[in-house]
């Protein structure tokens, strides 16, 4: 069973967000994902100013087999953008939740986290795959 | 329900991950992917390959049938013990499947068909067989492994029966011998040394379990995938399907013309493609920057679509994305490959890519 931690929030596609408490949003993908995904190689991740709505597909991670797209949890501008990961997109497989991070965004609509899942609903979600 | 091998359980064991492929349930790794390629190309692994369908073919004129069944000739292989691989074609020229034959008597032959197309194979055959009556049969008493690598041999030869032994090291490529249900070739799909061993499904749980006591690492289907791109070969439904030609498949060095006088499903349909210059040729890609090739991406060339990936990934030994292609002919040296939105250069080059271990193209 793979971890979830309860400091953040996570989406029904996979991805995770942490409220950074300063109107920024950290995202990445869970562990339970990179786990299904397998090894990956690549990280196509958004550029610095795009701005997502949410649910919206802005991030590829690719794994030896197959490519996945990865979507904004929330609405707002994306400020960073992990660059470690151009080289190195193994990180997520050794760190989903911590160095594997993927984006951070301005948050548009606190609200809109609202709608995420927090760790008992998410832990449940992976328990019915 | 999916079909599962007899090492259904032994794959959990190992902690594999399932999936669907080809109406089986399979393992695609048991934790890394990129591991289990790594064993290959360095020591050795093992694949359970049961899903895959031996069928036995005999009878006085089953020589017959099967020059008439397959695009290469098996009067190539005269002896006993030889394989032999060839694509089955449909009557326009496409491939149906491609497979691997072993003759192992002189009226009587063993074919291996892919999983994923073995009852409409089977289906193709019976149908063709009538002028000929040859006995058909399927085996689903046989499971099949695949060991492979540079230690593979040594590390498997002492678990196989000891009378075959003196037999198994002299074995030479595309080679095979039976003895007491083992069927032993010197054959596989990952460009390094190895043996394909089919063997009653009774037996495979024991000698799978050896072969992993043995240090040999169990190997997904995933692995198998990146392996066989690595060695520049096809995948059936990828890099050749019933629409299209072997002769832009890269398979043209299967097909045997001579002699002329030969009838073989297809030969017609590329006889007349022989006549005319072709306009695609098949080719491998290195991509220069970084992303994937994958199957289906198109090829750019001055700003025209000028081909097609028919199979692409990330290659663990060159840390680098490849791909199989059909491209226009007259492409040569760099191109784009069109990849989500974005053009990323590439480069042709001549398959494979690796082969025992060695990298074999200019990165």
């Amino acid at each position: 069973m793979s971890q979830v931690p309860s400091d953040r929030v996570y989406s029904d596609s996979h991805e995770w967000l942490m409220d950074n408490g300063d109107g920024t949003a950290t995202v990445g993908i869970s562990e339970h994902a990179q786990e299904a995904l397998g090894d990956l190689v690549f990280v196509e991740t958004p550029s610095v100013g795009d701005e997502l709505s949410a649910k919206q597909a802005c991030a590829v991670v690719e794994s030896v087999k197959a490519a996945s797209d990865i979507y904004s949890p929330i609405s707002g501008e994306v400020v960073e953008v992990n660059e470690l990961l151009s080289e190195t997109p193994e990180l997520i497989n050794g760190d989903a939740h911590g160095e594997g991070w993927i984006f951070r965004l301005k948050i548009a609509d606190p609200t809109e986290i609202d709608d995420l899942l927090d760790a008992d609903a998410y832990g449940e979600l992976i328990a019915e795959d | 329900m999916a079909h599962r091998t007899p090492l259904f359980a032994a794959h959990q064991a190992a902690g594999a991950r399932m999936v669907p492929f080809g109406g089986w349930d399979m393992p695609l790794h048991y934790g890394s992917q990129i591991e289990e390629h790594h064993s290959v190309r360095r020591s050795a692994g093992v694949f359970d390959v049961s899903h895959m369908r031996a069928l036995d073919i005999s009878g006085p004129r089953a020589s017959d049938f099967l020059r008439y069944l397959l695009a290469n000739d098996i009067t190539r292989i005269k002896n006993p013990g030889k394989a032999l691989y060839s694509c089955m074609l449909n009557t326009t020229g496409g491939v149906i499947d491609d497979l691997i034959l072993y003759r192992t008597s002189t009226d009587s032959y063993r074919l291996v068909l892919n999983a994923a197309t073995t009852d409409s194979d089977i289906d193709w055959i019976n149908a063709q067989a009538a002028p000929f009556a040859p006995v058909i049969a399927r085996r689903d008493d046989l499971a099949m492994l695949a060991v492979q690598g540079p230690e593979a041999r040594a590390k498997a030869i002492p678990l196989l029966p000891a009378d075959m032994k003196a037999v198994l090291e002299q074995l030479k490529p595309f080679n095979a011998c039976e003895h007491d249900q083992f069927f032993v070739a010197r054959t596989g799909y990952t460009g390094e040394d190895g043996f394909e061993i089919i063997l009653p499904n009774a037996q495979v749980t024991d000698l799978w379990q050896r072969l992993l006591d043995a240090g040999v690492r169990p190997c997904g289907l995933g692995a198998r995938d990146t392996l066989r791109l690595e060695a520049g070969m096809n995948l059936s439904g990828q890099d050749m399907d019933p629409e299209v030609s072997p002769l832009v498949s890269g398979l043209g060095w299967t097909i045997a013309w001579e002699p002329t006088e030969r009838d073989f499903i297809g030969r017609a349909a590329l006889e007349k493609q022989r006549q005319e210059p072709p306009a695609e040729r098949f080719v491998g890609l290195l991509l220069l920057e970084r992303g994937v090739l994958r199957h289906g991406q198109l090829i750019i060339d001055n700003d025209q679509t000028a081909g097609v990936i028919t199979s692409g990934g990330f290659s663990p030994t060159l840390e680098r994305s490849i791909g199989l292609a059909r491209v226009k002919t007259e492409i040569a040296g760099n191109c784009q490959v069109e990849i989500r939105g974005k053009r990323l250069a590439a480069r042709l080059v001549k398959p494979p890519f690796v082969r025992h271990g060695e990298i074999k193209i200019p990165l």
